[in-house]
Order: structure tokens, then C-alpha cells, then sequence
């Protein structure tokens, strides 16, 4: 639940598990149980990297997975590291 | 990128803010309340017809429902409801007069997850409150209040409606606020129900406009707002937080105590009824199949106002208060900053609607009641005031 360390594209992460996800048009809602925030994920592809997160040893190798394009990896990064600090993902694996 | 908010003109495939009023049966009789409750409707959905509707948010994965009324704690079966929601993945937010938030009640849902409390105030003072409220409704929200903070619920909500007697007393708000541990919400007084009789007597007047307008700039961040004042972004050059759009049929709509679908909370009147859940196919059918909202969702144009240089940042306002005033829905705002509204309202004549629904208590006025349940005898809870923000809590 540490979110002062900062985003780390080479670790491993993973859906917050109090956040569910609804499938829209544009991508889908992020809903947090837990805070009653709601965000949004603008595009379809961020939304299969994130649900990519939890099957991939880091966050690099989930971007691969989902096929992002190589000249949009360093935006999706940002939106990772952008997720990670509103608490939808979080860090996962080490304690 | 197609911007977020073009998203949600175009709907989306189930709502993100659902109120949902369970009983028209209230123990107040709030001079401005939007569903104009008292009597309870016979017609009322059973407590198994609303546990499907709750089943039914379930898979449509409608994550939060904004319970009011009426006033809904009256229902003998509210509690079982809210327990079967949160149980269900529906998170509750239910708007309360108070009446039924004992010390042991309030203990019980500072124990329980997903439940948050909002209690409508609409004075600092009794004097102002019970005026709009009627008479003892402030010492028994206060009392509410109390409860909840003495066991220990954090962040409930005050929630109000701002009238012309009330925006002087917005700094008081906060601090009574502060003092609870709670967050304030205000929002805007609609013409609907029968705040339709009150609202030439309620409403803010231009220069509290800008009060308004200036002190939430001031103050916004900590306040919600159910997005209701987007009207009052064409005041200046920073927009307030928020989704500044009608969310109506959009991302927004009502569900009242008989199972009847509006377009928003506002907007109780045939003109804005979509279906009712009892129907075949249920909710999830009439807000993705209704005529009504498929045309809700088309691009609406701003008639006469598209000249105007504030259009792109009021929208044009209230759909609802537009409505129940007489204007044409692609008209100016009644409350509209640059004078339009009074301007058109002035040339409104004799055919301004009428709210088509009334549960009011007969030959009584703004007078709480004892409380008790059974038919025939309706009873309590209050305006609850907006919930139909899109994007309250929500970080776009």
C-alpha cells in the first residue's frame, strides 16, 4: 500500500484490489471501493495494460504484452506512473 | 484522443451517478423538495423488487447509488436494502433529514463499509433552516450530526441547497462542517417539485451569483458540489471543477419509488420519463434502449444561445430549470449570469409546465410530523438535495 515510493517501470504491479473496472466506449471507469473515487481510463489500449499488470513480472514487459507501439511506450509509462499515484495500481510482489 | 466529456454526451453504457428515491413517504414537507414528497405511493417497489434492481447494478457494475426520498430510513426495510447493496459490490449513499440516525445507529454505520451518510441542512441557523425545512428539523439534523460524529463516522456529508437566504451563511457551513468532521456539498435550487412554487422566492439573486461563484472559487476544492453550478462558469475565465455538462440520460438518471426512470433527479415530469424497471428487460433496457435517451444523447444545440461568447463554458445550463420555468430547453438558463434568463422569462406566459407528480401531505404545510410507518400513513425524510453529480468525487 506504500505509494511514497515513485513509479518504477521495472517492478511488478498490479490493479489495486479494492479498484474494478468497467468496460465503456472510451475505455473504462476505475471505481476504488475503498476511497469512492472514480477515474477513467481514456483509452482501450491502457486498459488492457493495466489488466495486462498482474500477469507480467514488471510493468515494461506489460506495455510488450498489450502490444503497445514502441513510440507510445514512454506516454503509456507516464499514464502507469499517473495511475500508480492515485492509488489505482499499486505495487505488488515484494513485501 | 476524442476528449472524455464528447464520451459522455454520447452515454455510456450504464450510468455513473444513480439516484435512486425509495419512498415518496417523507415526515417533513420541505418547501422546495424536487419529488414533492409526503405520501407515501402505494405503487412503492417491494423489498424484493428492489433487491433486483440492486442485482441488477450489480452486473451493470454501477459501483455507487445515491439513495434518497421521500425520506428513505422510514422504510422498514431500509436497512436490509442498504446491507444487501454493499453486500452486492453497490456502494450507498443515502440523503437523510436525520430523523432516524439514533447514537446506535450511527454506531452501526460507522462499522460498515461502503455506506456514507448525507444529512440535508439548509440554514446555518434554525431560523433559516426550519423556514424551508419546517419547524424542529434543524435541532433533529444537528442531533443527527452528533450522533455520527460521537461514533466515530468520518466524512459524512452536509448537504445543501443554496437559496437566497443561505448563500450569506456559507463560511458558517464550512465551520459547522469542520466541527463534525464532515464535508460540506452545496448545490443549486431547482424548480422542480415544489420548489416550482418557491423558486421566484428562493432562488439567488444575481449578486449572490457572483458571491457564490467567487467564494467556491475560493473554496471549491474542498467542497462538493454535485457539479450543479456549471451555469455560473460564464461569471469568469476559470472554470469550476467539475464535469460542466448535463449529464441527464447521459451518465445521469433517477429511479423513483414506483420503479419510474427520469432523466435526472430534477426532471420528475412525463416529458423526462424514460421507462420503469418493471418493464421487460428492466433498468438495463430502458437506459440503453429509451427513446428519450437515445435523443438526449444526440447533440443538442444551443439556439439562441450559440451567439453568446459564455455559451461553450455554461452549456446552457439546466435542462430541468429550464424546463420548469417555461423556457425552451435550447433556451437560456433561468439563473443564466448574463441576464438572459430574466430577459426570457419575462416573455414566458400562462403554458409554463407544471410538475405532473404530487405526493405532498394534503392540507398541511411545512409541518413535520410523528413519525411512523404503514400504510396509509406516509411518512418522512426530506428533499434530498442534488445527487446527480457526474463527476463529484471524480478525478477526470
Amino acid at each position: 500500500m506504500s505509494t511514497s515510493r515513485r513509479f518504477e517501470p521495472g517492478r511488478p504491479y498490479r490493479l489495486r484490489s479494492s479498484v474494478a473496472l468497467r468496460p465503456e466506449p472510451f475505455g473504462a471507469l476505475a471505481y476504488d471501493f475503498t476511497t469512492r473515487k472514480l477515474s477513467f481510463l481514456k483509452t482501450q489500449l491502457l486498459v488492457d495494460v493495466v489488466r495486462e499488470l498482474e500477469n507480467q513480472p514488471d510493468a515494461h514487459s506489460a506495455l510488450s504484452a498489450a502490444n503497445v507501439p514502441e513510440h507510445e511506450r514512454a506516454r503509456y509509462l507516464d499514464a502507469l506512473a499517473g495511475l500508480e499515484s492515485a492509488g489505482t495500481i499499486e505495487a505488488r510482489g515484494e513485501a | 484522443m476524442t476528449k472524455l466529456t464528447e464520451h459522455f454526451q454520447h452515454g455510456l453504457d450504464a450510468p455513473i451517478c444513480l439516484t435512486w428515491e425509495l419512498t415518496y413517504a417523507c415526515n417533513l414537507s420541505c418547501v422546495h423538495c424536487l419529488s414533492s414528497s409526503g405520501r407515501r405511493d402505494p405503487r412503492e417497489l417491494s423489498t424484493e423488487e428492489c433487491k433486483a434492481v440492486i442485482d441488477e447494478m450489480q452486473r451493470l457494475q454501477v459501483f455507487y447509488v445515491n439513495i434518497g426520498g421521500g425520506e428513505p430510513t422510514i422504510r422498514p426495510d431500509f436497512w436490509e436494502l442498504v446491507e444487501y447493496a454493499v453486500r452486492h459490490q453497490v456502494g450507498v449513499k443515502f440523503s437523510t433529514n436525520g430523523v432516524r440516525i439514533t447514537p446506535e445507529r450511527a454506531r452501526w454505520l460507522a462499522g460498515t463499509d461502503y455506506v456514507d451518510v448525507q444529512l440535508s441542512l439548509d440554514g446555518a441557523t434554525a431560523e433559516v433552516n426550519d423556514h424551508v425545512r419546517g419547524p424542529g428539523s434543524f435541532e433533529t439534523t444537528m442531533r443527527a450530526m452528533e450522533n455520527l460524529r460521537d461514533a466515530g463516522f468520518r466524512d459524512f456529508k452536509i448537504s445543501v441547497v443554496m437559496t437566497r437566504h443561505n448563500v450569506g451563511q456559507l463560511d458558517d457551513f464550512k465551520r459547522i462542517a469542520n466541527t463534525y468532521g464532515a464535508q460540506l456539498r452545496i448545490t443549486r435550487l431547482r424548480p422542480s417539485g415544489r420548489g416550482a412554487d418557491t423558486w421566484d422566492e428562493l432562488h439567488p439573486t444575481a449578486d449572490q451569483q457572483l458571491r457564490l461563484y467567487e467564494w467556491l472559487l475560493d473554496n471549491g476544492d474542498n467542497v462538493l458540489t454535485g457539479d450543479s453550478f456549471f451555469h455560473l462558469n460564464a461569471l469568469g475565465s476559470t472554470p469550476l471543477p467539475g464535469l460542466n455538462l448535463c449529464g441527464a440520460g447521459r451518465v445521469v438518471c433517477l429511479i423513483d419509488p414506483i420503479g419510474d426512470v427520469y432523466a435526472c433527479p430534477f426532471a420528475i415530469h412525463d416529458e423526462f420519463l424514460a421507462g420503469n424497471v418493471r418493464d421487460e428487460g428492466g433498468f438495463t433496457s430502458v437506459w440503453r434502449t429509451s427513446e428519450l435517451f437515445a435523443r438526449l444523447r444526440t447533440p443538442q444545440t444551443g439556439g439562441a444561445c450559440t451567439s453568446c461568447s459564455a455559451y461553450d463554458s455554461c452549456q446552457g445550463g439546466c435542462m430541468a430549470a429550464k424546463f420548469f420555468t417555461g423556457l425552451p430547453l435550447d433556451g437560456p438558463d433561468p439563473e443564466c449570469v448574463k441576464g438572459n434568463g430574466e430577459r426570457a422569462l419575462a416573455l414566458v406566459g400562462a403554458e409554463k409546465p407544471k410538475p405532473d407528480k404530487d405526493h405532498s401531505h394534503r392540507g398541511r404545510k411545512r409541518v413535520p410530523v410523528a413519525i411512523s410507518w404503514g400504510p396509509p400513513a406516509p411518512d418522512q425524510l426530506p428533499d434530498r438535495a442534488c445527487d446527480t453529480s457526474p463527476l463529484a468525487g471524480f478525478r477526470p
